[in-house]
């Protein structure tokens, strides 16, 4: 019977792990049909941020109420995760609790484990609370309607119930020690810590042994089921953050804020106009073919580059860079969190289109105009509020400047009095109709 | 009043085969724009005030490319970025001051890569440079005790990390400054950036410098400082929309140093 369950386990680990493992391949392909960008420079600048950002959670604590709970949730996350080793180790080889060789230490590990769990139930309820109940700018844009909503639930949810199965387990554990049930009873008295299972405990108290060992059994397979389940959830959920927060703060830019990066490809084509001595009707140099013009700016996925696509997996929709857009705060369609959302929402459908037909087939559809509107991209004061706000260093605004290049270069679409703005600068060198030679009146003005 | 202020042009320090310490860029708004202009001379009385060898490039000078970049059109920006840097270079420009935080930002961050290298710094740090160097005093006089509240520009700000410059400049003032519950690299923007300035709106319920103009009115001020001619034509107009333009001012921080110094 024992190996049985031994084979159902490594079963059910193999399969969760590698549909993970898929996902996450197809997620790295597409991921890399946007263009390359170096990020490679400072190294030892990244990981400091890194350490500071995404381990440390300084850019969380900004705001204190959900900053702190996010913490101790985060912090649930990552030890109770130490239990999960156990549960493997436990499942595989069919042992019971073998960490607890430790003795005094795993008794007061798994102490805190409970008080954890406990902390990290409190805290996912009052999540759901911030999001259900209470009024909070947002959780209540037109981008969360529907799924995004349902998804940030669920998420809520399964940490509930999976915090849920941990301390019942415990506790049916617990009560079989005390009533001295084999393979769980032990000569030294209790094993582990229970300071909160201890008070769940007494609700099994007249419960035969057997039917806590159900108990104990079951919450232990729905627990690790549970975990292995929500691993793979993650992929098809907003909850990628846990893993990506990582890697996409690493490889955010160091650069100021403000410095947009200038086009290699404009680049080359200014140097050619600014030269007296360049033919204009030069053919190709021999042996090399004239490639197509590069496409300036961006209207698809595939024209953003790889950070910005990572940028999008990354992130968890909660809405701090929304929430600090003054184009958002003052009404306009804008918003941060959508550019986001909508550049996954169609890398995946891009992702699924070469899945099916095994290179990329026209779809008819790119991300601009059938996700992202002219109207909201022309709302952007590039002010970088949301990206400050960000906390783990997602930049919606470059996303922005890519497809305002794409209307502006590609398409002439500049909205009207923008674009006569642009020719004065052409024209006289300065955004106003005033002559380049009347630039210094103003010293002789009084 | 009447006395003219003077204003030298690279080009006459090069006639006389001089160079001066610092290029004052002054910016499209800052030559243009009749409100930006009394920015732009205050500016120039406080340089001459403390001695400071400066020119400007004049005729010579021309949009940095800011708002063309922002709205997408990188080839007018790069273009206008390569004939400033031509100029620049050809004059051997190496210390660079301005008072818009957009030129600031362009020429500091955007023209190295271009091939435009200079020390670059904005009207409010190289005013603190001065007094720290003792060029220049300022004294609380007028702004003294008066409930001031500064405006963050973005390209000085978050894009730039520079908050305390024309901080330490107020408190020089010895004003009473009392900060906007949005404010340093929370604050809000004026609306006008990414070559808003130069378009309408998109449709919404109110307009940006509106919703900062309440923000900045929630503290009650006499003045609202501000340290770029965008900001100050968006918070002006937002004064006005709340008509208290009679009871609240909109200043840069360079006009109260200098109206303080009775220049």
């Amino acid at each position: 019977m024992q190996i049985v369950a031994q084979i159902v386990f490594l079963i059910a680990l193999v399969f969760g792990i590698s549909f993970f493992v898929r996902n996450i391949k197809k997620m790295l392909r597409n991921i890399k049909l946007g263009k390359t960008i170096d990020r490679s420079d400072n190294p030892s600048e990244r990981w400091s941020k890194t350490l500071r950002i995404a381990f440390g959670q300084s850019k969380m604590v900004r705001k204190p109420v959900s900053g702190f709970l996010h913490v101790i949730v985060y912090l649930g996350f990552i030890i109770i995760n130490i239990e999960v080793l156990e549960i493997i180790i436990d499942g595989l080889f069919g042992t019971h609790r073998v960490l607890s060789f430790m003795g005094g230490f795993y008794n007061v590990l798994i102490g805190i484990f409970e008080v954890l769990a406990l902390l990290v139930f409190i805290g996912v309820i009052i999540f759901w609370i911030r999001r259900n109940v209470l009024n909070i700018y947002r959780f209540l844009s037109r981008e969360l309607k529907g799924w995004p909503k349902n998804d940030a639930n669920y998420i809520l949810y399964f940490e509930m119930v999976l915090m849920t199965l941990f301390l019942v387990m415990n506790a049916a554990d617990y009560q079989l020690q005390i009533n001295g049930a084999v393979h769980y009873a032990h000569e030294g008295g209790i094993i582990g810590g229970f300071p909160i299972s201890q008070f769940i405990a007494p609700l099994f108290e007249g419960l035969s042994n057997s039917t806590l060992i159900i108990i104990e059994r079951g919450a232990w397979w729905l627990h690790i089921i549970g975990i292995l389940f929500f691993l793979n959830y993650l992929y098809y959920s907003k909850h990628l953050h846990i893993l990506l927060a990582f890697p996409n703060v690493y490889f955010s830019k160091l650069k100021p804020k403000g410095e947009m990066d200038n086009v290699e490809a404009v680049k080359k084509e200014v140097a050619l106009m600014m030269d007296p001595n360049a033919d204009p009707f030069a053919a190709p140099p021999e042996g090399e073919e004239e490639g197509e013009p590069e496409k300036f700016g961006a209207s698809d996925v595939m024209d953003l580059n790889q950070v910005q696509l990572l940028n999008s997996y990354t992130c968890t929709e909660c809405g701090r860079c929304t929430a600090e857009c003054p184009a958002n705060q003052t009404g306009k369609k804008l918003s941060p969190r959508k550019i986001m959302m909508d550049t996954r929402d169609r890398l995946e459908e891009v992702g699924d289109n070469i899945n099916k037909n095994g290179k990329f087939e026209d779809d008819g559809k790119q991300l601009l105009d059938d996700y992202i509107l002219r109207e909201e991209l022309w709302a952007c004061t590039t002010c970088n509020a949301c990206v400050e706000a960000c906390p783990i260093g997602i930049d919606p605004l470059s996303i922005i400047l890519e497809m305002r290049r794409y209307l502006v270069m590609e398409q002439s679409a500049a909205p009207n009095e923008l674009a006569v703005s642009l020719t004065n600068i052409e024209n006289n060198g300065a955004p106003w109709p005033y002559n380049q030679m009347d630039r210094l009146n103003w010293a002789k003005e009084n | 009043m009447a006395e003219a202020i003077k204003v030298p042009t690279m080009a006459e320090y090069m006639a006389e085969g001089k160079k001066p310490e610092v290029l004052f860029w002054v910016g499209c708004a800052g030559s243009f724009d009749d409100r930006a202009k009394k920015i732009t001379k205050a500016f120039v009385k406080l340089l001459n005030e403390a001695g400071v060898d400066f020119a400007v490039l004049g005729t010579e000078e021309s949009c940095t490319g800011d708002p063309a970049k922002r709205a997408g059109n990188e080839f007018l920006f790069q273009m206008q970025a390569a004939m400033n840097i031509e100029v620049l270079n050809g004059y051997e420009i190496k210390k660079v001051v301005t008072a818009c935080p957009h030129c600031f930002n362009t020429i500091k961050n955007e023209y190295p890569s271009l091939g435009g290298n200079y020390q670059v710094m904005h009207h409010t740090q190289f005013l603190k440079s001065l007094l720290n160097e003792g060029r220049l005093k300022v004294e609380g006089g007028k702004f003294k005790g008066k409930r001031i509240t500064f405006h963050d520009p973005c390209y000085l700000g978050r894009a730039n990390g520079e908050y305390e410059a024309p901080r330490d400049l107020l408190k020089k003032l010895e004003v009473e400054l009392i900060e906007m519950r949005k404010c340093k690299s929370n604050g809000l923007c004026c609306g006008a950036g990414g070559a808003q300035m130069f378009k309408e709106p998109e449709p919404g319920n109110k307009d940006v410098n509106v919703a900062r103009t309440e923000q900045a009115m929630e503290t009650n001020p006499e003045i609202i400082a501000a340290g770029c001619p965008f900001c100050n034509t968006m918070m002006t107009d937002g004064v006005k929309s709340k008509e208290k333009e009679d009871s609240v001012a909109v200043m840069d921080v360079a006009e109260m140093i200098a109206n303080a110094n009775d220049l």
